[in-house]
Formats: structure tokens, C-alpha cells, sequence
């Protein structure tokens, strides 16, 4: 199941991480998971938050740069191995990862782990297929 | 006692002078009329003849020619002499893709070589110094056009050209340079590299130095004077009129003798292009009196300076221009380069769909010009991976230094964070000390 990830370019400088929080906490926007991608300059902001569309709008308005992008998020065992498995079918099938990065849920005591690969179809169908749990858009939004 | 390169012409009474300048101007706008296309179709618009300039004063009749009006006669259009009579070309830098070419007959290369030889003479040089020429060789005219002028004059010149910091002092050290040709920045780039190299400025044979093709100012005077040791002076030139040795300081420092025999400069209101009053601030115009291959009538150099007619302590008699404060156009120079913000606009426009909004920073980094490029991340630029933002960076930084021929720093950075003024974006941040 694809879910949807916003992701914000921020200047490396003071203030402009909390500018991006504010505008989300003023909309009543609930932050999911997030992971910050940076070089010495600059850095992009990426964050599941429970009310995509409405951030992604806000944001724009506000004049900050941000596109929407489609992940997928998994759930896997909290144990030795879990990421593992999952890995491994991507690798079977040849799906390059472009990023990733790990989130907790109070919810569960299953690992989440979000993923934005090259083949997001080919990845869905094949995670699926080995039986690989993934997370539906209002299971993540609802976490 | 002054020492002169060419005392007859260097000390000339007004009087004469300007009866020469007479003279030479009537020949440069008849050969204009009849050579160039070009000048024929403004003379004839503006409702000129050739005859209906009577005095130097006439010469406010004549139309003027801007950097344009070479680009539009790319590239040799304005050339008023048959190929087969050039025997140099060089071009300067250009403002969107095509440069302005500049071309000499055998003539012009004896009258540059003659003005740079006064110029070094005029600084105080003689047939027995070393002179390191820092200029750059090539296309550029600082390089060829000091390094004949040597030759003319007799001193040994050495051909060293721009770059590599340490191996200039190592040879200016080694052999014995007496008078050192560069950009001032370099020339205090080159004092900070003596210093890491733990050579004194009493080391150096240097007595002299010859600096221009880039603004700068009495502190930048003072400090170079105060860590080289040596008499700083400065050199005015344009490729479009000849290259170095339009006009050159002498040690008393009361401006740049400009060579009158060659040249006749006006002093206009940039806005109303009409004459300002003597001694007042404007733009430089030139008319170049003996050049054969690439006459120029009226040029408008951007250059705003104050021109001062009385004779000098040196004695010679020749007008004195003051250090080019500033430019009545938006040109930056940048380690020497001429640098235009549009042609920045132009590289960036070839990157994506919609311009971005973009931030031209100078600043100096030790000694040396500094560019930095600030683009805003619009929607269209935007990609969720870094790589792909790297990508855009360097893309657009190679777009801009193909384009520029120097180096850049390009900063992305968010919308809306760069100022904007009224109607007009602010597009130049230029922190360099005045």
C-alpha cells in the first residue's frame, strides 16, 4: 500500500526546521514519522504526518518548497533479522532503496520501517507476495 | 629630472596638443565614413559629414558607440582595415554568449606597444628592469599588451602570467623582478603567499607596481605599498579602445595621465549623455585618434571617473583621469573578469522552465574576489533526494562558469528568502570593501 510523504526543502540555518513545525502544529497536523536527509547547506525534511494533502497545501502557501512522494511503509517483527527479510526480497527482485529510515509505534511492538524505493509497483507486488506486511494509508495516518 | 619615453608628445603645450587631436580626429571620423559601414549609417542618421567637424568641440556632433554596437558587427563588422592587414585579435569577455572582438593591424600593435612603454616609463621603469608581467596571456589583452611594451622598452620581461603563488615569488626572488604587473587583489594574494613562504618584502628587488583591470582603492593602495614595500600605481586600459596603456598613474598619484596624442576623452552625463561641466563626475567616453584597424568614435566606457586638465608635477601635460570610482551600468569585475548579471540570467534560464530567483554575492576571501550564487528551490527544481539536488547544483554551477570562464559557489536555498525590492529584485550583493 502506497502512503504518501512530504518532503520539505529546508535551508541549513537557524529557525527554518521550527518553521516548517509551527505552520504543521498550527493546521493540527500529527507528525507520523520523520527523517532529515542534509549536506552542508541544505537538507530535506521528510515527514508522514496524518493529514498529507492538507500539509502539503499549507506549506506551499506559507512559500516553502514541498512535493509529495510516494513510500511504502512496512511492518516487520521487533526482532533480529526483520529488516533483514524484508531486504532481502527487494534485493532478490533487484529493487534499488533510495532511502529509508525506521519509526516506533505505540500501537504495535512491531518495527516500522518506511521506504522509498525506484519500483514502488514492482516492490508493493513483490513485498506482498512473500507475505511481508505492509501498512495502509489509515493504518499509518491513524498510528 | 623626469624621465620620459617620449618627451616630445608627453610635455606637448595644450595648444599643439589639441592641434594634433584635431588633426588625427578628422582623419579617424573620414576614415570611419568611408571604411565602416557601420559609422557611414550613423553619421548619416545623426545628418553628419565628415566635414562638418571644424573643432574638437564639433565632436559632440558624432554619435556614440557602445559595447552593443560591437556585438552587433560581430565579429569583425566594425574592422576598418582588410584581414589580410590584422595581425592580432583579441576579444573580451561578452554579456550574453557572443564576446566583443577586438583586431590590430601592424600599425595599432607599434601604437599599443609605444603607450604601454610610456606607461611603464611614466611609473618610474627603465630598460634595466626585471619586469614580471602577472597579467594573464591569451585572449585577455593585460598579458600581451604590458609584455610588448616591455620589449619596447627594453627591460627584461618575464612572461610569467596569472596562477601558481609560489612559484611566482620563488622567481621573483630568484630573479630579481623590479617591477610586478597584476591585478591589485593578486598582488596582495601574492604578499600573504610570501608570508606563508617566510620571504620579506626586503627579499624582493621590487621597487614598483603596475595594477589594474579590476576597482579598487587608496586603502587597498596603502596596505599593498605597506607589505610589497614597493610604489603602487595604477593602469587604465579597455580592449575596445586598445587594451592596457589607455592611461597611467605617475609616482605623484594625481590621477591617470591619459596618452592625448592617441586619445580624446569627454566626460558625460550617463543619463542625458551631455557634457559635464569640467572637473565634475561622469562617464569616460573615448575616441580613439590613430587606430587604423578598429577605429572608435565616442566609446562609452561605463566608467565614471573626473577628468582634470591642469599640467602635473611630472610635467607632462596630458589630462588626468581619476581611479574609476564606479560603472553607470550593473558590470561586476571579478578577479579581473568582467562579469555582467544577465549573463548569469542567461545561464540559469537554460537550466529549467521558469527563472529562478537568484542572489549574486562578491565578496573577497583573503585576497580574492569571491562569487557565490544563491538560487531559490522553486516546484519546478525540486526533488525529494539529495543526489538529485547535487545534480541541480552542479548543473547550474557548470552552466554559469562555461559562461563566465571563472569559478562559482552556488548555494541553493529556500523560496522567498532572498530580498526582494519593489517590482525589481535586488540581484547583486557585492561586499567588498570599497
Amino acid at each position: 500500500m502506497k502512503i504518501i510523504q512530504i518532503s520539505v526543502f529546508i535551508e541549513n540555518k537557524p529557525g527554518r526546521l521550527s518553521a516548517v513545525t509551527d505552520i504543521l502544529a498550527e493546521n493540527d497536523v500529527n507528525i507520523r514519522a520523520l527523517s532529515i536527509a542534509d549536506t552542508s547547506d541544505f537538507g530535506i525534511l521528510r515527514l508522514i504526518v496524518d493529514k498529507p494533502e492538507l500539509a502539503y497545501e499549507r506549506l506551499k502557501e506559507k512559500g516553502l518548497t514541498a512535493s509529495m512522494t510516494n513510500v511504502l511503509s512496512v511492518r516487520m517483527p521487533d526482532q533480529p533479522g526483520g529488516l533483514a527479510n524484508v531486504l532481502r526480497v527487494l534485493n532478490e527482485n533487484e529493487i534499488n532503496v533510495e532511502y529509508m529510515y525506521a519509526f516506533v509505534s505505540k500501537a504495535t511492538d512491531d518495527a516500522l520501517v518506511v521506504f522509498k524505493v525506484e519500483n514502488i509497483e514492482d516492490a508493493e507486488v513483490k513485498l506482498k507476495g512473500t507475505g511481508i506486511n505492509l501498512l495502509t494509508k489509515d493504518e499509518v495516518y491513524k498510528l | 629630472m623626469e624621465n620620459y619615453w617620449n618627451q616630445k608628445y608627453e610635455v606637448m603645450e595644450r595648444e599643439e596638443l589639441e592641434a594634433l587631436q584635431l588633426e588625427r580626429l578628422q582623419k579617424t571620423v573620414e576614415r570611419c565614413y568611408h571604411d565602416v559601414p557601420h559609422y557611414r549609417k550613423k553619421f548619416q542618421e545623426a545628418g553628419i559629414d565628415p566635414s562638418d567637424i571644424q573643432s574638437l568641440s564639433d565632436i559632440t556632433k558624432l554619435p556614440f558607440t557602445v559595447k552593443t554596437d560591437l556585438r552587433d558587427n560581430y565579429p569583425y563588422g566594425m574592422f576598418a582595415v582588410p584581414m589580410s592587414d590584422i595581425v592580432r585579435i583579441h576579444s573580451s569577455s561578452g554579456t550574453t554568449g557572443k564576446p566583443t572582438v577586438v583586431g590590430y593591424n601592424r600599425h595599432d600593435l607599434n601604437v599599443w606597444s609605444e603607450l604601454m612603454a610610456r606607461s611603464l616609463v611614466c611609473a618610474g621603469a627603465e630598460k634595466n628592469d626585471v619586469i614580471h608581467n602577472a597579467y594573464g596571456y591569451g585572449l585577455f589583452t593585460g598579458g600581451l599588451g604590458v609584455h610588448y611594451g616591455s620589449e619596447k622598452l627594453g627591460a627584461s620581461v618575464i612572461p610569467i602570467s596569472g596562477g601558481n603563488s609560489e612559484k611566482q615569488v620563488m622567481i621573483m626572488q630568484d630573479y630579481g623582478s623590479t617591477v610586478l604587473c597584476c591585478t591589485p587583489s593578486y598582488a596582495l594574494n601574492l604578499a600573504e603567499v610570501m608570508k606563508e613562504m617566510n620571504v620579506a618584502p626586503t627579499d624582493l628587488k621590487l621597487k614598483v607596481g603596475i595594477f589594474g583591470a579590476e576597482p579598487w582603492s587608496d586603502e587597498m593602495r596603502n596596505q599593498i605599498e605597506k607589505v610589497l614595500g614597493i610604489k603602487a600605481l595604477d593602469i587604465y586600459g579597455l580592449s575596445e579602445i586598445i587594451g592596457p596603456g589607455v592611461g597611467m598613474e605617475c609616482p605623484y598619484k594625481k590621477g591617470l595621465h591619459i596618452w592625448e596624442d592617441h586619445f580624446l576623452i569627454e566626460i558625460v552625463d550617463p543619463d542625458t549623455l551631455e557634457p559635464m561641466p569640467e572637473g565634475e563626475k561622469g562617464e569616460l567616453v573615448i575616441t580613439s585618434l590613430t587606430k587604423e584597424a578598429l577605429p572608435m568614435i565616442r566609446y562609452r566606457t561605463r566608467d565614471i571617473t573626473t577628468a582634470h586638465y591642469e599640467k602635473c608635477e611630472c610635467g607632462r601635460t596630458h589630462v588626468r583621469i581619476e581611479r574609476v570610482s564606479g560603472r553607470s551600468d550593473d558590470m561586476l569585475i571579478i578577479r579581473g573578469v568582467n562579469v555582467f548579471p544577465s549573463q548569469i540570467e542567461s545561464a540559469l534560464l537554460n537550466i529549467g522552465q521558469v527563472e529562478p530567483h537568484y542572489l549574486i554575492i562578491v565578496s573577497r576571501e583573503g585576497n580574492l574576489d569571491a562569487l557565490e550564487i544563491q538560487v531559490e528551490v522553486n516546484q519546478e527544481l525540486f526533488t525529494d533526494d539529495v543526489k538529485g539536488l547535487e545534480t541541480l547544483e552542479k548543473k547550474i554551477k557548470h552552466a554559469i562558469e562555461s559562461t563566465l570562464g571563472i569559478s562559482v559557489k552556488v548555494r541553493l536555498v529556500e523560496p522567498k528568502s532572498l530580498e526582494r525590492s519593489m517590482g525589481k529584485a535586488k540581484r547583486v550583493l557585492d561586499l567588498r570593501k570599497k
